[in-house]
């Protein structure tokens, strides 16, 4: 494998500016009318080579639109993304093709992405058939060979077709067949989702041996907040197409300054039953808006107890208000941060803050 | 409500403390030596080997396994909807001492929907598409308790009002595919306990949704459970869910119990090497570790399953006696059984 992207580990190899993606819908309701669902609207943030951004959102956030915006399967409707320098979205034929092969993608499903037809060897060689100087002809059963080991796959079921494999294993050659090409940057979409549990700790460990080991960049989408926590460097929390808050990993979680952050964290289930009950929970109403309709001003404010008149009028900018990394939120300095859950000390009465969220966001 | 007032107190617990242990509370659902086979092409499938269990007044129950674990098709024979003309149900279940494997259509109907009832995974597939919700959940008190039309609908109404859906008066007539996923979810929690069940078993509710959804969810059970003193039985993977309702806790692997305590003491000091590697593989939300401790292999293929303990290919502890002898379900502290040869060991390794 290729050392190169080793050395300049910490450059920024992808900028995403004011991304923007809309999506027409049509409405045969008495009148044509026309739609659009605001899916990305507006994302700018920064990947370096070598480090895993993880975005985290609920479904309906934008997290898989904007990946294929970035495989370029879909135009985007505004905004730039530099890759290595270059706007990905701005690239002659001959560039996009280089381009598909320096971005690669593990998708959610082992069982539907992979060709039932095609053997282990089959589908890890199939991409050096469109981009056949990767590696050349003779060389390339020894590099299947050499992925397989790397993806802790045996080598002597190259034969052996999908369905004979586990859910992991077929995972793991997905992942193999995104290094056949040597790629920069690969985008990981809900990568372990669908792997049994007592798996998804082998694959996730993978993904991290394979980035030590080559280099890799990860874009790491994923709705688990705890599998996200245990990949990422930076993370990004998305809501409604925007991100709402991002920074280190460790800032985010320890120090959630959004209320829709502190929100989904405190929502996650705690695996200690000496916890239970003594957590803060923040219940929020109801479900997202509609992204074909957002809210006026900031768009979590629908559902946010700390929502003012200033929420509805303006938007809030994704910048630190000193409370050392980017939220989102008017009032980010000013939000005791709720502790990510088992933080809470035995015993110790719930922040204010959170004890009038839970009371203002409860379902009656 | 059809919570039978009848509690016989256990003797010890009279002049005992008051507390309400697993233990001494009355056992209305009796699952004995379950068995559930399917017949397939390439050979049988027990998916569900020969399972024991009992839930008392107004548990909380979870059986915690991974898919083809049998956690699902177990409590699916229980109810009588194992539609598969291939599959075979044997052993027994007694609800109130009266045996319901192999039981007439009376007494499933009787029961099922009526006394024990059932939220699943997957809402939109058990919703009826082309009726609407309010319809859906009024049909149980007209079926059941041969309501009116109009009673009916109010009942309706109420239902989806405690539920918490929105808007109750105008959404009785909105059909499912209107609704989110959570929203769907509760129109089938209010279906369930629509005839005040004793029991209420959900099969996976929260996993097809956001995580801030899936709050709701759970909340809104457990609440209910509360309320009306429901039994319930939670069928999961997820590690997290089961510490925050469970009471007890079974643990099932390739179609077999392997562990069974109360949830405190399991989370504690697992007692068998597949929940003590299943816990330690979850990633955690409050720290980040620099490597997960992973449970090594996969699951075993349900026509070839492994001689002896059928988790040993994956098993840290392994000896060779578990390459031979199938380990069986044997109590190994009190209110603890662990289907495993070193179980004592197990447990004092933490």
């Amino acid at each position: 494998m290729r050392a190169e992207p080793l050395a300049r580990r910490g450059e920024v190899l992808l900028r995403v500016e004011g991304l923007v993606k809309y999506f027409p819908v049509r409405r045969a309701l008495g009148l044509w009318t026309t739609e659009t669902v605001k899916a990305v609207d507006g994302l700018s943030f920064e990947l370096r080579r070598g480090e895993t951004l993880g975005l985290v959102g609920e479904s309906g956030c934008g997290k898989s639109t904007l990946a294929r915006v970035l495989m370029l399967l879909e135009p985007p409707t505004s905004g730039r993304a530099m890759f290595d320098g270059r706007d990905i979205f701005a690239l002659n034929r001959r560039e996009r093709f280089d381009l598909r092969r320096r971005i690669q993608v593990v998708f959610q499903d082992p069982y539907d992405s992979l060709h039932p037809r095609m053997t282990a060897e089959q589908l890890i060689s199939e991409p050096w058939e469109i981009h056949s100087d990767v590696v050349p002809r003779r060389e390339r059963p020894t590099r299947v060979r050499d992925l397989m080991e790397r993806v802790g796959l045996n080598p002597s079921r190259a034969r052996d077709y999908p369905h004979q494999f586990s859910g992991g294993q077929r995972q793991r050659i997905g992942i193999a067949r995104a290094l056949a090409l040597e790629p920069d940057l690969i985008i990981c979409d809900e990568p372990v989702s669908a792997l049994d549990v007592s798996i998804r700790a082998q694959v996730l460990n993978l993904f991290r041996t394979i980035q030590a080991d080559l280099g890799l960049t990860y874009i790491f989408i994923a709705h688990d907040l705890s599998i996200v926590r245990q990949v990422s460097d930076r993370v990004a929390v998305m809501y409604l197409g925007g991100i709402v808050e991002s920074g280190e990993q460790a800032a985010v979680y320890d120090h959630a300054s959004h209320p829709y952050t502190q929100a989904l964290l405190s929502a996650v289930p705690v695996s200690d039953p000496r916890q239970r009950g003594r957590r803060t929970r923040i219940l929020l109403a109801g479900d997202p808006p509609s992204p074909t309709n957002p809210p006026s001003g900031c768009r979590f404010r629908t559902r946010c107890w700390k929502a003012t008149q200033l929420c509805a009028d303006e938007v809030p900018a994704l910048v630190d208000r000193g409370q050392g990394h980017p939220a989102a939120c008017h009032y980010a300095s000013e939000l005791p941060s709720v502790a990510s859950a088992p933080n809470v000390e035995p015993g110790a009465p719930p922040g204010p803050s959170a004890a009038a969220g839970r009371q203002a966001s409860r379902p009656t | 409500m059809p919570v039978p007032d009848v509690t016989i107190p256990h003797p010890a617990t009279a002049a005992g403390p008051t507390t309400d242990t697993a233990a001494e509370r009355e056992r209305i659902l009796e699952v004995a030596d379950l068995h559930v086979d399917f017949a397939t092409a390439a050979g049988l499938v027990r998916a569900v080997d020969g399972i024991s269990y009992s839930l008392g007044t107004g548990e909380a129950l979870a059986i915690l396994g991974e898919s083809g674990s049998g956690k699902s098709v177990g409590v699916r024979a229980l109810m009588g909807i194992l539609r598969d003309p291939n599959s075979r149900v044997r052993g027994s279940v007694r609800f109130h001492g009266e045996e319901l494997v192999g039981a007439g259509d009376g007494l499933l109907r009787r029961t099922r929907g009526e006394r024990i009832a059932m939220v699943f995974q997957d809402a939109l597939s058990a919703l009826n598409p082309v009726m609407s919700v309010g319809d859906q959940i009024a049909e149980m008190f007209r079926t059941h308790r041969g309501m009116a039309w109009g009673d009916g609908r109010r009942r309706a109404i109420e239902l989806m009002e405690r539920v918490a859906i929105p808007d109750a008066r105008r959404r009785v007539d909105a059909y499912p595919h209107q609704f989110s996923g959570g929203m769907r979810q509760r129109v089938m929690i209010a279906m369930a306990i629509a005839l005040d069940p004793e029991v209420l078993i959900a099969d996976e509710p929260t996993t097809a949704l956001d995580v801030t959804v899936q709050a709701q969810i759970m909340e809104l059970i457990m609440e209910l459970r509360q309320e009306r003193r429901m039994s319930l039985i939670l069928i999961t993977h997820d590690v997290g869910v089961v510490a925050e309702v469970a009471e007890r806790l079974i643990v099932m692997y390739a179609g077999r119990i392997v562990e069974h305590g109360a949830t405190l003491d399991v989370y504690d000091a697992p007692g068998h090497p597949y929940t003590r590697g299943l816990l330690a593989s979850i990633p955690q939300l409050d720290q980040r570790t620099d490597r997960l401790d992973a449970i090594q292999g996969t699951p075993p293929d349900p026509l070839a399953m492994p001689p002896g303990c059928a988790f040993h290919p994956r098993c840290p502890f392994v000896e060779a006696v578990c390459r031979v002898d199938v380990p069986p379900l044997r109590a190994v502290q009190p209110d603890r059984d662990s289907a495993c040869h070193f179980a004592e060991a197990v447990i004092d390794a933490g």
